[in-house]
């Protein structure tokens, strides 16, 4: 009898890459119903928007550098990116905005690197920056949290609509009328102004972590977190090691001085940091790859977010404490390589030059 | 697989690779024509040193030797192998000349390992290494490590083994113990193997020799591996440009040392081996005790044959078999399990993605490598950089491909890029020879250069010497003088 030839090994697990990005997608999907709970439809929108553009970047930019589109399209990585990327944006964001942000991290942070598997930066993230320094103006447009005792009337949902795909408002709105500060803004201009966290934290806005609606939202990304852990998608070095140097410098400083320093809670709460300890800064292919090597670039975000929140300008700063330690990658890899199995300790970081 | 080991029917002939010797120089000592009796010697290793014999190859029946000639055997490619047939005339009538070797344990070293050759045995984890030499090393051995993990998932043949002839494991112990002048022995199982902790706890009670011992490690694949068993039991690593017996420990298969015993006890050299026959493309999957050079599909049906249609044949276990492309091969002393397989039953092929860094492979690598980084370097030739990260550490497992999300077949990249590394590292070699061969040639000719100087300047400097002259011109003055 006649048998078929294959290559050992013959099992393998059946955690593929598109496999393991429809995971993250369904973890995500928590903070996302929540975000649109507490911020209403226009979450949504954005990322319908920025999914849709990357899907068309990724498929023009596969066939470009004439590789499978059909294979890649369908690895879901540019979904993933799309959603980040939504996530962080303002619920009230033109559809041009998303959309420039969207085609930045797919064609520029992604593409232009080598696609899957090669690009330096967190296209996300990237993509997330390159529409921050260059529209400024529309990244502040916040909204308050539709929460009944707040005093805030959120856009109905046909009315955000019109904003985000024509620009226009409501008679007799701006959108400076309609916007307001987030948790960390508030908590930055009024420590500027010279008020304790207790006066500023009296406001309705913030809740019992960081600021109402916000702490559920974060809530939510670490249950999706949680889950991605239990599936084995992601390790707990990363995450732990985000909300580890988060806590260590937002804890020393409200030891120091409560009264100019929130707290671990509330940074841990507040804007992107749980996302990013989950899902952005687990990133696989713009991470580091040893144990000892996540420790260190989870540690170091999760630091400057803390650095970059209380001495930037920032009000967050998940984007750019993500992207200067993407930077650090090779070398930290480089030195954190494991000793190899029956080689002594001294040979163990030989630097090599490939 | 809780079915007890089958002793296979007798084979109606057997094809028996000779190359099983180890070495190519083997051959064959039976004609066609000859009657051969069972365990009869059929070829040697003709190593040509006298130390080491090298293994001999047995008659597996007994019968007529009807050919010697090349046969297909397994391989990673179908390839062509010296065998010799035996036709069985049904006797099985054994060959007397290994009959009271006397008791090994009033042996010396010497005589044991040479007998050890004699009876044919050698590594049947799958290696095919000759027992005897790896016995015989110049080290001193601290420990003798009988491994009794399994290789590789699905494969029972050393449980099944040690359940039901953990006494023979017993005895194969003490024999190798006297041979390699180990003070002791540690029994390695698996923690999954609990029927076999007990065989082996009551076959050491029998004997009563607190000599040996028993470690249950995790099981955990690849925990069968030399240098992984010894890590376990031991808590050392072996270095990386050594072996283990130089770090004081030797370690064999729980298999092997049941057929050191088998010989001295039975007088019965290795003619057989349990096989695992599993998977899902076989009737009834179990351990089967079969005689070295039956066809496979002679195996199979006397088992009860194939289920449904399988697609793929594998020779040892899952994740480092090779897949066969026939069934009429014979079964082999490496031939530790034959996994039948239905297609479905296979991960279905994928097409392949780029390395998306995830780690995973650092994770479960059992050589502690980096195989996303050891990709990368071997794909752009970087030896410098495979030698740094530690390619030679590979023990080629398959772990990494196992959990590889992007389907890259690192394991086999690996390999091809050892053999590569190995030709630039004996290339490297020859180069720094030769250029030792020319600075060796560049100093010798400079110290004739500087002898023939120093001669010269010795004669130019006698010459300048003013007395010399004068004593010179006297000499031919006084010759050019008539007499």
């Amino acid at each position: 009898m006649i048998f078929a030839s294959g290559i050992a090994p013959h099992l393998r697990a059946q955690i593929t890459v598109p496999v393991m990005m429809r995971q993250v997608i369904y973890s995500l999907l928590p903070g996302i119903a929540a975000y649109i709970w507490f911020f209403g439809i226009g979450v949504a929108l954005n990322c319908l928007i920025a999914a849709a553009v990357v899907m068309l970047t990724e498929a023009i930019a596969l066939r470009l550098r004439r590789r499978p589109v059909k294979l890649f399209l369908f690895d879901y990585s540019a979904i993933v990116t799309a959603i980040l990327l939504a996530l962080c944006l303002p619920v009230l964001t033109p559809w041009w905005v998303t959309a420039s942000g969207a085609f930045f991290a797919i064609a520029i942070a992604k593409h232009l690197y080598g696609g899957l598997g090669f690009n330096v930066f967190n296209p996300a993230m990237a993509g997330y920056v390159a529409i921050l320094v260059s529209f400024p103006e529309y990244m502040t447009h916040w909204t308050a949290p539709n929460i009944g005792d707040i005093d805030y009337q959120p856009l109905a949902a046909v009315a955000t609509l019109q904003y985000i795909f024509m620009g226009v408002l409501p008679d007799g709105l701006t959108i400076d009328a309609i916007s307001r500060a987030t948790p960390l803004d508030t908590v930055k201009t009024e420590l500027g102004m010279m008020l304790t966290i207790g006066e500023i934290r009296a406001n309705p806005l913030f809740g019992d972590f960081g600021g109402r609606g916000w702490e559920w939202i974060n809530g939510a990304y670490a249950l999706g977190g949680f889950w991605l852990l239990f599936r084995g998608i992601i390790r707990w070095h990363v995450p732990v090691a985000v909300i580890g140097g988060l806590l260590l410098m937002a804890g020393g400083g409200y030891i120091i001085d409560s009264a100019t320093h929130p707290g671990a809670g509330f940074h841990i709460f507040s804007g992107g940091a749980l996302l990013c300890a989950f899902f952005i800064a687990t990133d696989p292919v713009t991470c580091t790859t040893t144990n000892t090597g996540r420790l260190i670039y989870g540690a170091g975000i999760g630091v400057l977010i803390y650095v970059i929140r209380n001495w930037g300008s920032y009000a967050d700063g998940v984007a750019f404490a993500v992207l200067l330690m993407n930077m650090t990658v090779p070398l930290i890899d480089r030195y954190t390589r494991p000793k190899v199995y029956g080689r002594s300790p001294t040979k163990k970081q030989q630097p090599t030059h490939g | 697989m809780e079915l007890p080991i089958l002793e296979a029917p007798l084979p109606k002939w057997v094809v028996i690779p000779i190359g099983q010797c180890l070495g190519l120089d083997a051959r064959a000592i039976v004609r066609p024509g000859q009657r051969v009796r069972t365990g009869e010697p059929i070829a040697q290793a003709d190593s040509g040193s006298g130390t080491d014999p090298g293994p001999k190859l047995h008659a597996s029946i007994s019968g007529e030797v009807i050919a010697v000639y090349d046969n297909l055997v397994q391989g990673t490619t179908a390839s062509r192998e010296r065998c010799v047939i035996i036709r069985s005339d049904g006797q099985d009538e054994p060959w007397p000349e290994y009959k009271n070797l006397g008791d090994p344990l009033q042996m010396d070293a010497n005589r044991i390992c040479t007998l050890i050759a004699e009876g044919g045995i050698v590594g049947l984890g799958g290696a095919l290494f000759s027992t005897a030499t790896k016995l015989q090393t110049s080290s001193q051995i601290r420990m003798l490590i009988l491994n009794g993990a399994e290789c590789e998932p699905y494969i029972t043949c050393d449980e099944m083994l040690l359940r039901e002839r953990a006494e023979r494991v017993v005895r194969g112990a003490q024999i190798m113990m006297q041979a390699v002048g180990a003070p002791q022995t540690v029994i390695a199982i698996e923690s999954d193997m609990p029927e076999a902790r007990v065989a082996i706890y009551d076959a050491l009670e029998a004997s009563g020799d607190d000599r040996i011992n028993v470690s249950v490690i995790t099981a955990k694949y690849p925990a069968g591996g030399e240098r992984q068993v010894i890590q376990l039991v031991m808590g050392e690593e072996v270095p990386e440009d050594a072996l283990p017996s130089d770090i004081g420990y030797v370690c064999h298969n729980v298999a092997t040392a049941a057929a050191v015993a088998e010989f001295f006890d039975a007088g019965r050299p290795l003619i057989t081996r349990i096989v695992t026959v599993t998977g899902g493309g076989i009737e009834h999957a179990r351990n089967v005790d079969v005689r070295i050079g039956t066809i496979m599909a002679d195996l199979f049906r006397a088992i009860g044959g194939y289920h449904e249609v399988p697609s793929h044949l594998i020779m040892g276990g899952p994740m480092m078999g090779i897949c066969l492309p026939s069934d009429e091969l014979p079964v082999t002393k490496a031939t530790n399990c034959l996994i039948i397989m239905q297609a479905r039953e296979l991960s279905p092929p994928r097409q392949e993605m780029p390395c998306i860094r995830c780690g995973e492979c650092n994770q479960v690598c059992p050589a502690q490598l980096l195989p996303q980084e050891l990709l990368t370097a071997s794909k752009c030739n970087d030896m410098a950089a495979l030698d740094a990260l530690g390619l030679n550490a590979c023990i080629e497992c398959g772990c990494c491909d196992y959990v590889c999300p992007s389907y890259i077949p690192l394991t086999a990249q690996f390999v091809s890029t050892k053999m590569e590394f190995r030709a630039h590292e004996s290339e490297l070699q020859r180069a720094s020879q030769a250029r030792q061969r020319y600075e060796a040639r560049e100093s010798r000719l400079q110290q004739q250069q500087a002898e023939r100087d120093h001669e010269l300047q010795k004669q130019v400097d006698a010459v300048s010497n003013a007395d010399a002259i004068d004593a010179v011109m006297e000499r031919i003055k006084s010759r050019d003088k008539p007499a």
